[in-house]
């Protein structure tokens, strides 16, 4: 079975939330502490949302030295899959396994809706299921995800595909309406939507689930991989 | 020898500032007019033991490098003493 690791710092408030997506489609998820300093035996890491050591300093900015994080940069950097969702996001960011920061959002709002995105590239963990070019509706929560990096970088990004999600109708100000991209190793991924709570008709929407799924595959497929470690 | 640091850090010059906005569209209701180039950042003050001044700047800049600021949208400016 596919285990997925689950990131739980100080004020993470979404971890259960993934746990139970996750769980849903069939994965085994289980909650990884930010003080031990080993993932163990998992085949892909989601970092949920939530206030990581109270926002403090910057959104991510203390979360980032948390012992777990050099385990988890040395599975990015082995190639396993790694989702950072809102919260999570800016912390892969602050870590630098993500290019750009997310600032405060235009027009200085906290920003609780449902928004469409668009699937830009299905070359990612979290799109290889998608069909490009298709719409998805979800659920956003968030102060800091106006997504900003400098000309060259978002040049970078265009060039080599890398900008995963963008939205139909740019909520926050963020540069090129991003709303999620990925490394140049392209096995991580950082999304400010909330694809686990898209995942249920209760929810509103099941559009995360083929996010979460790609991931699940991408994890199946990558364990046999990363199996020899 | 112990030195007391301001640390200012605000957002780069290119970066757009939507509190600073905030705060400068507000003016004119108050009845300030003619003030512009409004930016928000913040102020952190500590203390470094050092051995010279030159020193005590050079731990504070890897500081702010490593930690403090995030160079992707942020500008530091540090004083020592």
């Amino acid at each position: 079975m596919t285990t997925v690791g689950v990131v739980l710092f100080p004020g993470s408030n979404c971890e259960h939330d993934v746990v139970e997506a996750v769980s849903a489609l069939g994965a085994d998820a289980r909650i990884l502490w930010h003080g031990d300093n080993r993932l163990g035996d998992v085949d892909a890491v989601i970092v949920p949302g939530g206030f990581a050591h109270g926002d403090y300093l910057r959104p991510g900015a203390i979360a980032r030295f948390s012992p777990i994080m050099t385990a988890l940069s040395e599975f990015a950097a082995m190639g396993g899959p790694v989702v950072g969702i809102c919260n999570g996001f800016q912390v892969l960011t602050e870590a630098g396994l993500l290019p750009g920061a997310l600032q405060k959002n235009r027009g200085l709002r906290f920003l609780c809706t449902t928004v469409e995105v668009c699937v830009e590239t299905t070359e990612s963990p979290l799109t290889s299921l998608a069909s490009p070019g298709a719409v998805l509706r979800l659920p956003i929560n968030h102060f800091e995800g106006n997504y900003t990096c400098d000309a060259a970088t978002l040049d970078q990004l265009r060039a080599d595909d890398r900008v995963v999600l963008r939205y139909l109708a740019n909520p926050n100000g963020s540069a090129d309406d991003i709303a999620a991209v990925c490394s140049a190793g392209r096995n991580v991924v950082g999304l400010m939507p909330h694809p686990e709570r898209a995942s249920d008709p209760l929810c509103g929407s099941e559009d995360g689930r083929v996010l979460l799924q790609s991931l699940l595959e991408t994890a199946r497929r990558s364990a046999a991989v990363t199996a020899g470690r | 020898m112990r030195y007391p640091v301001l640390v200012e850090v605000r957002l780069r010059p290119d970066v757009a500032d939507p509190q600073g906005a905030t705060i400068e569209r507000a003016l004119p209701a108050l009845g300030f007019t003619g003030i512009d180039g409004v930016r928000v950042g913040k102020a952190i003050r500590l203390t470094v033991e050092a051995v010279d001044e030159a020193s005590a700047r050079s731990e504070v800049e890897e500081l702010c490098r490593r930690f403090l600021a995030n160079p992707v949208i942020e500008d530091v400016e540090i004083k020592v003493g």
